[in-house]
């Protein structure tokens, strides 16, 4: 008892210096912060600067030995490699179809969810659902769907009299591509009605009042004042998505291997075939270091989107 | 404002339409995963199973792992496995970025920006820049094939996220609450443990669940660090299997329903606060 109290009165007494110090608040944030430091630094802060290390050398083996330093060659060499400039085609591709319709679905989606529906949490924790899915569980799913032989999208097309010819969808390049973006759109759009759905609810419901007052329909108070308004949320998504898709890898391993004729390699996944399978260690860390320089802007972009929502008085 | 009869039944049928384009791939799912095996590969596509049969799930379940390549067994392991890594990896995010959170949350230092930033930057990077040294590390370290090599590595990816969701969680609550505390005698660390920490439970078990998801979901890592059932996930069991035996989907099928339980029953269990969970440093700053 003596001892708490006296534990408490010490405390009073340096009260003032522990609370106001700026040297001390300093100090207590360094102390709250060093554990979360060294359990991400201490994992990343070596690879980060090895991955660099290594895209300055033929490293062809992943045993230690002595490589030859190329300089920055393995970069000039990304962009003298003519498949590089497919597989770049690809992402590109995927990023900006896969990002268009799920931004355009997810407009909708969470329109639909801000409507005055009936039992309205029960379709909100259906769009959880595809979200919550495991990446390469639906990656699996899909190719099951899609299978040539025996899969429910055939079926379906014959069930419905729509076509009797069984479609090879992982078959061609460009088709493949096309299916696995569908796919991808199917599970990744309950992320963007999320942003979507929580940007509406910053929408006052005064100004769609005061428009129908004005005489304006549905159709003009969406594009007059929803979308105008959601630009800052749209803009987050947007770049988040794009970050994402720059970085898939798990759907097209699971789905085609990155097949037909390499149709559906990304860069991620080409990265990982050059390093893992052809053992081009320093190449496959050159296209690693692009990677990351791509996303680093797309980052910046996204930062600064940020701050200007914020001095907009998106809150 | 009120609603006319053909609006209300229009966004109701629009409702179903998202509803069965949600549903109907999960129902497959089910449906293949106790679908006899002729049915499965019959000319014509059986959308409801002659017999149904959780021979599939009694297998996973139940069948022996010695001798060996049992799929079946080895969709278990690799479960097990999986609760282990995303179950430790969250523990040790969420008490590091708990911690940590609350620093950038309410506490004022140098270059508090620019490391919140790092930190957000590391979360950003793809795993396939650091793949080939990390490997080449975890070898050197023999914790190649290990779970505890996989913890470590899925925590400096989690940590950045649980800093930045706790960080916004905490901007959420009274600023004067801290206030409160020092009138009342609590030290700095007082007042976290006391008084913060137990308000913010909502924003620790949102956070706790993202974090399992994310770690649940990881798979590149996996990939490439594990080799046997000692510490592969259910991700790299279900894609392995996917890649040799394509055409036995029933097997894929009741392990995908497996392995997608846990993070769906948390999404559902957590459903009201993920918008707002993901989104409220986003959209609000």
């Amino acid at each position: 008892m003596s001892v708490a109290s006296a534990g408490t009165a010490a405390r009073t007494r340096r009260r003032p210096s522990r609370w106001s110090g700026v040297k001390g608040e300093a100090r207590f944030a360094l102390a709250l912060l060093l554990p979360a430091a060294v359990v991400v630094f201490g994992v990343v802060l070596y690879p980060v600067g090895r991955t660099f290390v290594i895209s300055l050398f033929d490293v062809t083996s992943p045993l230690p030995g002595d490589y030859p330093f190329v300089g920055l060659s393995n970069y000039t060499r990304v962009f003298r490699d003519p498949a590089f400039y497919g597989v770049l085609g690809h992402t590109m591709y995927f990023t900006l179809v896969s990002t268009a319709a799920e931004l355009a679905l997810g407009i909708a989606v969470a329109l639909l969810l801000n409507a005055p529906l009936r039992a309205r949490w029960f379709w909100r924790s259906l769009v959880v659902l595809p979200w919550a899915l495991p990446t390469i569980v639906n990656g699996a799913l899909w190719r099951w769907i899609y299978n040539g032989q025996y899969g429910a999208l055939n079926g379906l097309l014959e069930t419905l009299h729509l076509s009797d010819t069984p479609h090879q969808w992982l078959g061609s390049p460009f088709l493949a591509l096309n299916m696995v973006i569908l796919a991808d759109v199917w599970k990744n759009t309950s992320i963007v009605v999320f942003f979507i759905l929580a940007g509406l609810q910053t929408i006052s419901s005064d100004l769609y009042e005061s428009a129908r007052m004005d005489g304006a329909g549905a159709w003009a108070a969406f594009w007059r004042i929803t979308l105008p308004l959601l630009a800052p949320s749209i803009a987050v998504v947007l770049i988040l998505r794009t970050i994402e898709a720059f970085k898939v890898f798990d759907i097209i391993y699971v789905m085609t291997g990155g097949g037909p004729a390499s149709g559906t390699q990304t860069v991620a996944f080409y990265t990982y075939l050059q390093a893992f399978s052809n053992q081009l260690f320093g190449y496959g860390a050159a296209l690693a270091y692009l990677i990351v320089l791509a996303v680093f802007a797309l980052a910046m972009l996204y930062l600064r989107v940020l701050r200007q929502g914020q001095m907009a008085g998106v809150e | 404002m009120r609603h006319s009869r053909r609006y209300l039944i229009g966004i109701h049928v629009a409702a179903v339409v998202m509803a069965l384009v949600i549903l109907l791939p999960f129902a497959w799912l089910l449906i293949s995963s106790v679908s006899p095996p002729a049915d499965l590969v019959s000319s014509h596509v059986h959308w409801w199973p002659s017999h149904p049969t959780m021979a599939r799930y009694r297998a996973i379940f139940t069948s022996s792992a010695e001798g060996g390549d049992n799929v079946a067994a080895n969709f278990r392991l690799a479960m097990v496995n999986s609760l282990i890594v995303a179950g430790s990896t969250t523990v040790i995010s969420l008490t590091v970025g708990a911690l940590g959170g609350y620093a950038f949350a309410r506490l004022r230092f140098r270059l508090r920006r620019t490391s919140l930033f790092a930190f957000l930057a590391i979360y950003m990077l793809p795993p396939i820049a650091l793949v080939i040294p990390l490997y080449l590390a975890l070898a050197n370290l023999h914790l190649l094939d290990s779970k505890i090599g996989l913890i470590i590595t899925y925590c400096s990816i989690v940590t950045p996220f649980c800093l930045w969701t706790m960080s916004n969680y905490y901007l959420s609550l009274p600023a004067d609450l801290e206030e409160a505390a020092r009138v009342d005698g609590c030290s700095r660390l007082g007042a976290l443990m006391r008084i913060i920490l137990p308000l913010a439970r909502p924003g620790l078990l949102t956070t706790a669940m993202f974090g399992f998801l994310l770690a649940w979901d990881e798979f590149l890592y996996s990939l490439i660090f594990t080799s046997t059932t000692n510490a592969k996930t259910i991700p790299v069991a279900i894609a392995e299997f996917t890649g040799k035996y394509s055409s036995d989907f029933g097997l894929i099928a009741a392990g995908g329903v497996l392995a997608t339980a846990p993070p769906v029953i948390l999404a559902l269990l957590f459903q009201r606060y993920i918008v707002g969970g993901l989104t409220s440093g986003a959209v609000k700053g």
